[in-house]
């Protein structure tokens, strides 16, 4: 086997295995650029998963080839709507955003098993029937070269997730939206002075991180796993958090990480059957993503620094 | 002097009060979790009344569950304390999880590889179980003392690496390529004989002896020695402590140290105790995770941590009778348990409810 062929093993594997993260990343960003920390990402991405699922396995003969695609609207719908829960707790009532983060993920994982248990009585959905088509994308796809390793056996989704980080960056390095968020998560008297709404703004960027969070875990059970599970987001929404961290908080930077995690997934699953790889445990594979969010939050690879007033919930009149 | 009297009067009534205020929030916030949790196997079509019965025989129905109750109480009271302990110094150690599974492995790996008097071996696996888990928690310790880097960050991260990085070494070095190690020996396990004779054979083990020790000796720390003083003083003010003379640096790492330990001891409880083997993992055991709530219902204080850890341990133990008896799936309890974290953080709603009752009382 050649450098060439494992390329196109290895690349298309590793994009589709980022999408996910991408979109919850991006979502972790908006986040955090409005000053809530988000560690219920991981709930979220739950929520997302099940609820696809659930859509995909009920309206499959109605919806057809389309029941994918709506089925990644809905868990949109129902994660934006599930962080709420964490915009209240930690915007209104200002609860311990990392606490109300945790409850999230706990809730998530209880409330979706418990829902999966009273619909199919057992502890995990059927497998999907209608999923997303592996595409050679026209025209990109026939690229020399390049093109089979990177437009080829591909979802359409991927593609989507890496686009929207382009137009992510756009809308918060760009637009006066995206200023008004960071000035919220930088410094909130200030922003507040200058005549924004804090807390809208801080509800605007939880329930956009619920919205892709749900797209993040859609995407996951759609192309991944197929089925949902206890073990379906099995950490997916962390390593969202770790590719958002160690992409500085910026939405390309995230786009970046979480292209790199998706290929130290890839590597550890397909490794196994590619010569070279398949000399090192998985285990280095599967961790690296960690030991490099901690080395990148160390400051040996350029300083990453959270928006500043992130965690704190936001009193008016406090000085 | 009556004077003076009164005055000392009114001030003790005004200080019960704001204890008894304290208190109301955790047990409103516990009411309203299982009010919720009944309003949701309502919606969904089962009977409330039937599934919290179930739930409580599943606690207290006989000798058997309640020894299991028990057996579930041990590894939070300790996972509790390890949040606890962290949060006092003004750190969030949401690592317990990763250092649990660190601890978990450490003593079943002792508790394998040695062959001595009972003695000595069951001491010094628990303790390697505890050193593990406090090296574990040395990692975020250092980083954020040395490199003010957000311990919240790190323990995530490193709960995953425990994770892959347990499994590895049980599926290549403590196995040949098995899903689980052999059994530790008799020597270092805590399993008691009179406790599953008492309770009709559940696993209840002698970890809970070691977890209310550890509940007193944290409060001893905190309220009694100089060093708890120090690190609670961090905890309300990096800034002051530092003037003050204190190495507020030391105190973070030492905190972290001792708050892993506790969480490594957790997992000792499970290795030694309950299991007697440690087995390779799909994901987190949660214990952890609940760990935090344990800590947060029970403010942070040793008492309140044995309470909530009752509390929480009967529920999640009591659960698992809900599917059998009352046919309602045992995750409802994940779910009035994240309700309750809900309602203690936002106690802010809670205290304004509470207030508002309190002015109507007055007039």
């Amino acid at each position: 086997m050649d450098f060439y062929q494992i390329l196109q093993i290895i690349v298309p594997s590793m994009i589709a295995l980022a999408a996910p993260l991408i979109f919850t990343a991006l979502g972790g960003v908006f986040s955090e650029r409005s000053g809530v920390v988000n560690i219920g990402l991981e709930g979220l991405m739950v929520i997302g998963a099940f609820v696809a699922i659930v859509f995909n396995l009920t309206f499959d003969e109605q919806l057809g080839a389309w029941t994918p695609w709506i089925s990644i609207l809905a868990a949109m719908v129902a994660a934006m709507i599930f962080s709420l829960f964490h915009a209240v707790a930690s915007i209104t009532f200002r609860a311990d955003q990392t606490v109300s983060g945790v409850a999230i993920n706990l809730l998530a994982v209880g409330l979706s098993l418990f829902l999966v248990k009273k619909i199919y009585e057992k502890g995990q959905t059927d497998i999907i029937q209608e999923t997303f088509d592996k595409i050679d994308i026209p025209l990109l796809g026939d690229i020399p070269v390049i093109g089979k390793i990177f437009f080829s056996n591909g979802y359409y989704i991927s593609y989507i997730a890496i686009l929207l980080s382009i137009v992510v960056w756009y809308i918060i390095y760009k637009t006066p939206f995206g200023l008004r968020l960071r000035s919220v998560g930088e410094h909130p008297m200030a922003a507040d002075t200058m005549g924004i709404n804090v807390y809208k703004m801080r509800y605007l960027g939880v329930m956009l991180s619920g919205a892709l969070g749900g797209i993040g875990g859609a995407v996951h059970a759609l192309t991944v796993t197929l089925d949902f599970s206890h073990s379906t987001i099995n950490g997916q929404g962390f390593m969202a958090i770790a590719a958002m961290i160690f992409g500085k908080w910026h939405p390309l930077g995230a786009m970046g990480a979480a292209l790199f995690f998706g290929l130290a997934q890839s590597l550890s699953i397909v490794g196994a059957s590619l010569p070279f790889f398949k000399d090192i445990p998985a285990m280095y594979l599967l961790i690296a993503p960690y030991i490099l969010t901690i080395v990148a939050l160390t400051g040996f690879i350029g300083r990453a620094d959270a928006p500043k007033a992130s965690g704190q919930p936001y009193i008016k009149g406090s000085r | 002097m009556s004077n003076k009297l009164k005055q000392y009067g009114q001030r003790s009534i005004k200080y019960l009060i704001t204890s008894a205020r304290n208190m109301l929030i955790p047990i409103f916030s516990v009411i309203l979790g299982l009010l919720a949790g009944a309003g949701i196997m309502l919606v969904s079509g089962y009977d409330p009344i039937s599934g919290y019965s179930a739930m409580l025989n599943g606690i207290f129905g006989d000798e058997y569950y309640l020894g299991e109750t028990v057996r579930q109480i041990t590894p939070y009271i300790l996972a509790g304390l390890a949040v606890a302990f962290a949060f006092r110094t003004g750190l969030f150690n949401i690592g317990v999880e990763g250092q649990l599974i660190v601890g978990w492995l450490a003593a079943v790996w002792v508790g394998i590889e040695f062959d001595l008097p009972k003695f000595i071996h069951l001491p010094l696996a628990v303790l390697s179980g505890a050193a593990a888990g406090a090296l574990w928690a040395f990692i975020p310790g250092l980083l954020k003392a040395r490199f003010r880097v957000h311990e919240v960050i790190v323990t995530i991260m490193l709960n995953y690496t425990a994770l892959h990085i347990t499994n590895y070494l049980i599926l290549n070095v403590l196995s040949d390529k098995q899903d689980k190690t052999e059994n530790i020996a008799e020597s270092a396990s805590l399993r008691s004989v009179l406790f599953e004779n008492w309770t009709d054979l559940s696993r209840m083990h002698w970890g809970i002896i070691i977890a209310l020790a550890c509940a007193i000796i944290m409060w001893f720390i905190l309220e009694k020695t100089t060093t708890g003083f120090e690190l609670k003083a961090v905890g309300f003010n990096h800034h002051a402590s530092q003037y003050a003379g204190m190495s507020v640096n030391k105190n973070i790492v030492l905190s972290m140290v001792i708050s892993g330990a506790f969480a490594g001891l957790a997992g000792a409880m499970e290795g030694l105790g309950t299991f007697g083997y440690a087995a390779i993992k799909g994901g987190f055991t949660g214990v952890g995770f609940d760990g935090i709530a344990v800590a947060l219902l029970g403010g942070n204080a040793a008492i309140g941590i044995v309470l909530a850890a009752a509390l929480f341990g009967g529920l999640k133990s009591g659960a698992l009778n809900m599917p059998l008896e009352a046919g309602v799936p045992n995750e409802i309890v994940d779910i009035v348990i994240a309700l309750i974290i809900f309602f203690v953080a936002s106690s802010y709603f809670i205290r304004w409810i509470l207030s508002r009752f309190s002015k109507k009382g007055v007039k």
